[in-house]
């Protein structure tokens, strides 16, 4: 194993993060801070409690993982998008270093990112809400797997774009909305019978469910769901990548 | 001199059915400089991509330092570095970070006294500091090769590397690639200044849509292939020569004033001895004589014209 180049990769991403700061930490933190002010404060004020939990509370999960699965794509994804674009990527490619190092280092970064992101967050909502976390060991169990998880996802789409269009779309388009409609701000028991048959065909509800149930032993689905959805992403990220780098899928070709 | 490069009926088409190399033999003998010429697209850069692991062949196979490049990838990419023709580099890394990151990336443990002597040499030392972006065309590309050199290679592969590099700066390039073919790295080139392969290399190939043309060693191309020019300036300009010398292919320039003939000097007879007789036959005379051989770029382009 190279681990000097696998070293190598994740200290040039990790040095990219804190060259951008503000942008990388400092700006999720403040987006963090306003859904507080406005879902905590105004939806809160309106609903007091849901399952025994009060709202501002209650939605703090919800709240880390949209930022965390958010910002993994975004990371991973501009990692190994901007060597493709600037055309640094050939050095990892005549490099002697095999692929799953490769993605060790970048998704490695990507998700160390996220994972103290998410803590930070954490940490942030504990100035605004009281907070009390039933498993802590499930809670870093469940934050690292979806930074992992979401990272690689970002690693295929940073692949897959040849554009920055590209690059912004499916996180735009498919993971915000998911993300939102996936219970960050509510309990899909809320939603009408139907809409709740609709919510679970969304990946995300799994996830946000399982990290809360880490919290408050709360959840829309039983943990042992939500582990094995993650999981089962978790895999079907690691075939494509693997097949992206047996072909040269949009790096050798 | 034994190979360290061996490329054995290789071909690469892209997914446009565009055939980049057709069926490519070539051996790259250790410790030598070799000089890989050919038109914009004949394959050049698609060649040394395969040999660098950074595009998959389509058929055929490369060995580095006895080393499948695709079984056994670590130990023949390790040996090689590679300065790619265009300038990719990051813009917001220090000279020294990209440099060690390289090193690092090639499995090297750190080493500050080599990266040290490799910035010196290509005289980055006093820009190490220096983000990327700040540096000039010029330097960038010797921080590129800087990168290349980070990680001790036996192989170091430029791709046109003194393309809108000044003069003096090119001059100074070819110093330090001299002085690493002293310290035992093979070098592989490809150049648009014919000039500067006619400087440095031992060999020269030529590549044309993709095929190998030819491998010759520098100076016997240049014997084997060179045409050399006799130019007679005319003591009386001639407005038409004479029939007895129409079988000479003979040139009148300057408006009567000389008279051109091209010869090859590796033919049986290069006609010379006939020529001066049935000039002095015909009454034209001249004052002086010279003659010159044809350069690299005049064998070079000949032969992509005929290949």
């Amino acid at each position: 194993m190279n681990h000097r180049a696998i070293r190598a990769i994740y200290l040039f991403e990790m040095a990219r993060t804190w060259r951008t700061l503000l942008q990388s930490i400092v700006s999720p933190v403040v987006s963090t801070s306003l859904y507080f002010v406005v879902f905590g404060a105004a939806i809160g004020s309106r609903i007091t409690e849901v399952e025994g939990v009060s709202y501002g509370t209650f939605i703090v999960p919800g709240l880390i993982m949209l930022s965390v699965l958010t910002q993994s794509i975004a990371n991973a994804s501009f990692g190994i998008y901007f060597p493709k674009f600037s055309g640094t990527i050939y050095e990892i490619l005549s490099a002697p270093i095999s692929y799953f190092e490769i993605v060790l280092g970048y998704v490695g970064a990507a998700a160390t990112k996220s994972i103290i992101l998410g803590l930070i967050i954490l940490a942030t909502a504990g100035l605004f809400v009281p907070l009390h976390i039933q498993h802590p060991v499930w809670m870093l169990a469940f934050l690292v797997l979806t930074a992992v998880t979401f990272s690689l996802f970002g690693f295929i789409i940073g692949i897959w774009a040849d554009g920055f269009e590209k690059l912004q779309m499916i996180p735009m388009l498919v993971v915000t909305p998911l993300t939102f409609l996936g219970g960050s701000f509510y309990s899909i028991d809320m939603l009408p019978p139907t809409w709740r048959t609709v919510a679970l065909l969304n990946p995300v509800v799994y996830l946000i469910s399982g990290f809360r149930w880490s919290f408050y032993e709360i959840a829309d689905v039983s943990v042992s769901i939500s582990i094995g959805m993650t999981l089962a992403f978790l895999v079907i990220c690691l075939i494509v990548i693997w097949w992206i780098f047996r072909t040269g899928y949009r790096l050798k070709n | 001199m034994s190979s360290i490069i061996s490329v054995a009926n290789l071909s690469k088409t892209y997914g446009s059915g565009f055939k980049a190399l057709k069926n490519v033999n070539l051996d790259i003998k250790r410790g030598e400089i070799f000089a890989l010429l050919g038109p914009n697209g004949a394959g050049k850069t698609t060649l040394i991509s395969i040999i660098c692991g950074i595009a998959n062949p389509s058929e055929g196979r490369v060995l580095v330092g006895g080393e499948d490049i695709q079984t056994s990838y670590r130990k023949a990419r390790s040996l090689i570095g590679l300065v790619p023709q265009e300038l990719h580099t990051d813009a917001f890394e220090s000279v020294w970070a990209t440099v060690s990151f390289s090193r690092g990336l090639f499995g090297k443990p750190k080493n500050p006294d080599h990266i040290e002597k490799v910035l010196k040499a290509l005289s980055l030392w006093d820009k190490k500091d220096n983000k990327i972006i700040t540096l000039s065309g010029g330097m960038k590309r010797r921080v590129m090769i800087a990168k290349a050199l980070s990680h001790e290679p036996q192989i170091l592969f430029l791709d046109e590397p003194t393309a809108g590099v000044d003069v003096e700066l090119r001059k100074g390039m070819w110093e330090v690639v001299r002085g690493l073919q002293q310290s035992g790295v093979t070098i592989i080139l490809t150049t648009h200044y014919i000039e500067e392969a006619e400087e440095m290399a031992d060999r020269i190939g030529v590549i044309n849509k993709g095929e190998i043309v030819l491998v010759e060693d520098k100076t016997t191309l240049m014997q084997k292939l060179g045409k050399k020019r006799l130019t007679l300036h005319l003591q009386n300009k001639v407005t038409a020569l004479p029939e007895s010398l129409s079988h000479y292919e003979l040139e009148l320039c300057d408006g009567g004033a000389t008279l051109v003939y091209d010869y090859d000097t590796q033919g049986e007879r290069t006609g010379i001895t006939s020529l001066l007789g049935d000039l002095r036959a015909a009454g034209i005379r001249f004052n002086d004589l010279d003659t010159t051989q044809s350069s690299l770029e005049d064998i070079f382009v000949d032969l992509v014209r005929t290949s």
